[in-house]
């Protein structure tokens, strides 16, 4: 066994490599598919017949050293016309951390592929040529991951060998991103020279670069924190179903599940934020009703903890109304039910949104009908660097535009404030004819700092 | 100071000592168990593809602890192209008995027999088995079908969705796939459509390995290795069975090899290994320099596209 896979191996007994979600955001030839191909390669996720295969075409293409870049190739039209068309899940892994990338293409449908991989991703990893700088595009970015309040951000410097590795060109960059993350409200970044091609930094230090004392790509990413992932936010629990199995028979597969009766009745659930105990005090929501956490079950065995992340099934020391669309919430500060959702919605379809559109909105474990009441402007994403976002009166949203909007709901639903909870402020917008997904919402104040609170109405 | 109003001040919160973010593998487990449910709570009548290989070994695992302690709400369907290795059926039926699961079998050999599909000049059947799987569907009433796919299998899957939605051809649309954003998984479709859903698409090969050890779940004895007459062609390993006989000119070896896929005896290739235990698998999967389906699988080295072209014509 070599070394590194002893290491992955021993991490992985005693539990403890963990999980990091990435998206990765850039303009058209900033190298983005190089990159991603390096990192691949470099952490040995590529096997040989895909090198071959990479090789082969390569060859076929005049190259004469493997483009990395077409590891990422997917689907047959993006290989015959040179695009990506779709945002793609890569995997790959050390000894400490495996990484699930969503690999968004920044050219066609910006908002719609980066507003997707953001929505899970744990650190954005952006782009730009050094021999252009932080552009246009870069904003938007930016802007769009802080939006979705993605807690890390990456800037890679890519192409430093093509500035001959000068570290003013490398710190003119950073004080433009500095500024820029500074005014958007971005909580922790990070800028690394790199060069994707010869793989400068990206897994081994450059020698290259004596001027840069940081991180490569990867080391920054094994080590960027993510226990406020999991973290201290508050207890939410979207109830899935309700589980009261008929008979009371043990399965041969659960030995060590505990035993269960006719009367079993508990929750079934992810655990959305924050953590919660055998004992505590929960809110039922929406109806706003108290109880006590009887038991955490799973068929490994009873727990005395779950936390965010775990999939479990809850009991209640109380014969509470309790079903499906239910949000079993800590009493410190639970979202109020409200039929009046104010949000910022990414509008993701060729159809407009207007004011009397009617949608379906999807929270949590609940779907309810909604009618738009206002469409109160759309946020301009070209802004200087120093400066933010600015609002643009409108009424309707239309493919790729982010705006404000207000809803009006056919039932109460207990919605957090986005800034606060990624997982309970969240909701989609749904189609009710052909169920099509129509945008992306977050509820409560814009997450991202922008030249005003909000537009004024059209 | 409570935690929101360090976060409203805009301090990172930091979690009580001795809380640690979830394992890589609790991660993964959650999140399919999420998906299953999700399904189960929001389709009339999902169905479960189950082949007795590795993948839906372990997403049937899953769907017996999602559901625990009640059974698992929905049937198993298997494809059965008649070319299924014997080691692989008698613990298909076995392990459908100890999770509790009821199953139904499409079979291509009836398909074949009443001439509604006729043999392929190359003698692959897994390309026949798209039709008795869109009947079943059909026949069943099924509006979501689960399935074992991985993304990181092959590169057109690594681009489709966890909810993938399917016309009534079965057809996949690359391009016209909805968005799926932060875990809201939307499943409303049309009728006549249906929802292919993937609970295992972020986990790798390793993970599955991973997995299968730390659960400790029963797999056919055919993903161990074991002695049997293999012959080399085009670089993998075909055994010789009823489905794939020695051709003339054939050297026959006798060989100690295992199944890294466990399809259709007519296009699935061993690879040659003394792994004996799930320990040994994980050792010479995590070294092993092919993908498993570039080395084993000859339906997908039709063309370079072929994974593509079949999920486009409703293949998982």
């Amino acid at each position: 066994m070599s070394p590194t896979l002893q290491a992955e191996r021993s991490a992985l007994a005693q539990g403890r490599r963990t999980l990091l979600r990435l998206a990765t955001a850039g303009s058209v030839d900033d190298g983005k598919s190089t990159l991603v191909g390096r990192l691949l390669f470099d952490t040995n996720s590529v096997l040989t017949d895909t090198l071959d295969h990479v090789e082969q075409v390569s060859r076929r293409k005049g190259l004469h050293r493997a483009d990395l870049a077409l590891l990422t190739d997917g689907l047959r039209a993006e290989r015959e016309q040179g695009i990506t068309i779709d945002v793609a899940y890569r995997y790959f892994a050390t000894p400490a951390r495996k990484f699930i990338l969503a690999d968004c293409p920044g050219h066609v449908q910006y908002t719609r592929n980066t507003v997707t991989g953001s929505s899970t991703a744990d650190v954005i990893v952006l782009l730009v040529d050094a021999r252009k700088g932080v552009v246009e595009q870069t904003r938007r970015h930016l802007a769009v991951a802080s939006l979705l309040r993605v807690p890390h951000v990456v800037l890679v410097v890519n192409k430093i060998d093509l500035v001959d590795f000068s570290e003013d060109v490398f710190n003119t960059i950073a004080t433009d991103f500095a500024l820029l993350s500074r005014s958007l409200g971005v909580g922790d970044s990070r800028v690394i020279p790199v060069s994707a091609t010869e793989g400068d930094n990206v897994v081994s230090r450059s020698a290259r670069t004596p001027w840069y004392d940081g991180p490569t790509v990867l080391g920054f990413l094994e080590h960027v924190d993510d226990t406020f992932v999991a973290a201290g936010s508050d207890f939410r629990f979207p109830v899935q179903h309700v589980v009261r199995p008929q008979s009371a028979a043990r399965a041969p597969w659960a030995a060590s599940a505990p035993e269960v009766d006719g009367d079993y009745r508990g929750y079934a659930g992810k655990v959305e934020s924050g953590r919660v105990r055998v004992g505590d005090e929960v809110v039922v929501l929406p109806r706003g009703s108290h109880a006590r956490i009887e038991g955490i079950d799973t068929p490994d065995g009873p727990l005395d903890l779950a936390a965010a992340g775990q999939s479990v099934v809850l009991r209640l020391d109380a014969d509470l109304d309790v079903s499906r669309g239910a949000i079993l919430a800590s009493t410190e500060a639970p979202p109020a039910p409200t039929r009046d959702l104010h949000g910022t919605v990414c509008w993701l379809a060729e159809r407009p949104l207007a004011v009397g559109s009617r949608v379906l909105v999807q929270h949590g474990t609940s779907l309810t009908k909604a009618v738009v009441k206002s469409v109160e402007g759309t946020l301009d994403l070209d802004f200087e660097v120093g400066s933010v976002p600015g609002w643009q009166a409108t009424d309707r949203l239309q493919l790729n535009d982010i705006g404000r909007v207000r809803l009006a709901l056919a039932a109460a639903l207990p919605i957090d404030s986005y800034r606060e909870h990624r997982g309970t402020g969240a909701f989609i917008l749904v189609d009710e004819t052909d169920g099509w997904t129509l945008g992306a919402g977050m509820a409560g104040p814009t997450p991202l700092h922008t030249a005003s609170p909000g537009p004024v109405t059209a | 100071m409570t935690a929101n109003d360090a976060r409203r001040a805009g301090t990172p919160v930091r979690p009580e000592h001795g809380l640690r973010p979830l394992s890589e593998l609790q991660a993964l487990e959650s999140e399919s168990i999420h998906i299953l449910r999700e399904v189960a709570a929001t389709f009339a009548r999902p169905v479960m593809l189950f082949s007795g290989g590795k993948d839906s070994v372990v997403m049937l695992h899953l769907a017996a602890k999602a559901f625990w302690p009640a059974p698992v709400p929905f049937p198993l369907l298997h494809v059965d192209t008649g070319h299924n290795f014997p080691e692989v059926l008698s613990y298909r039926d076995e392990a459908v008995a100890f999770y509790g699961a009821e199953l139904k079998v499409a079979s291509v050999q009836d398909y074949l027999d009443d001439g509604r599909l006729r043999e392929r000049p190359d003698n692959q059947r897994n390309p026949l088995q798209t039709v008795p799987l869109l009947d079943a569907i059909t026949e069943g009433k099924h509006d979501a079908v689960f399935g074992g796919g991985r993304r990181d299998e092959e590169r057109a899957r690594a681009k489709e969705r966890v909810f993938s939605m399917r016309d009534e051809f079965g057809q996949w649309d690359p391009r016209n796939q909805r968005p799926e954003l932060w875990s809201l998984y939307n499943g409303r479709h049309l009728p006549g459509e249906h929802v292919r859903v993937f609970p295992l698409s972020n986990w790798t090969e390793l993970d599955v390995w991973d997995y299968i050890e730390a659960e400790k779940i029963a797999l056919p004895s055919i993903y161990y290795a074991h002695e049997r007459d293999v012959v080399l062609r085009d670089g993998m390993w075909v055994a010789i069975t009823p489905v794939t006989p020695a051709r003339d000119g054939d050297s026959v070896e006798h060989r100690s090899v295992r199944y890294r896929t466990v399809g259709d005896m007519s296009c699935t290739a061993a690879v040659l290994s003394s792994a004996s235990t799930v320990h040994d698998v994980i050792t010479e999967v995590g070294l092993s320099q092919l993908t498993e389906r570039g080395a084993t699988r000859a339906d997908d080295r039709l063309s370079e596209a072929a994974m593509e072209d079949r999920k486009r014509e409703g293949y998982f």
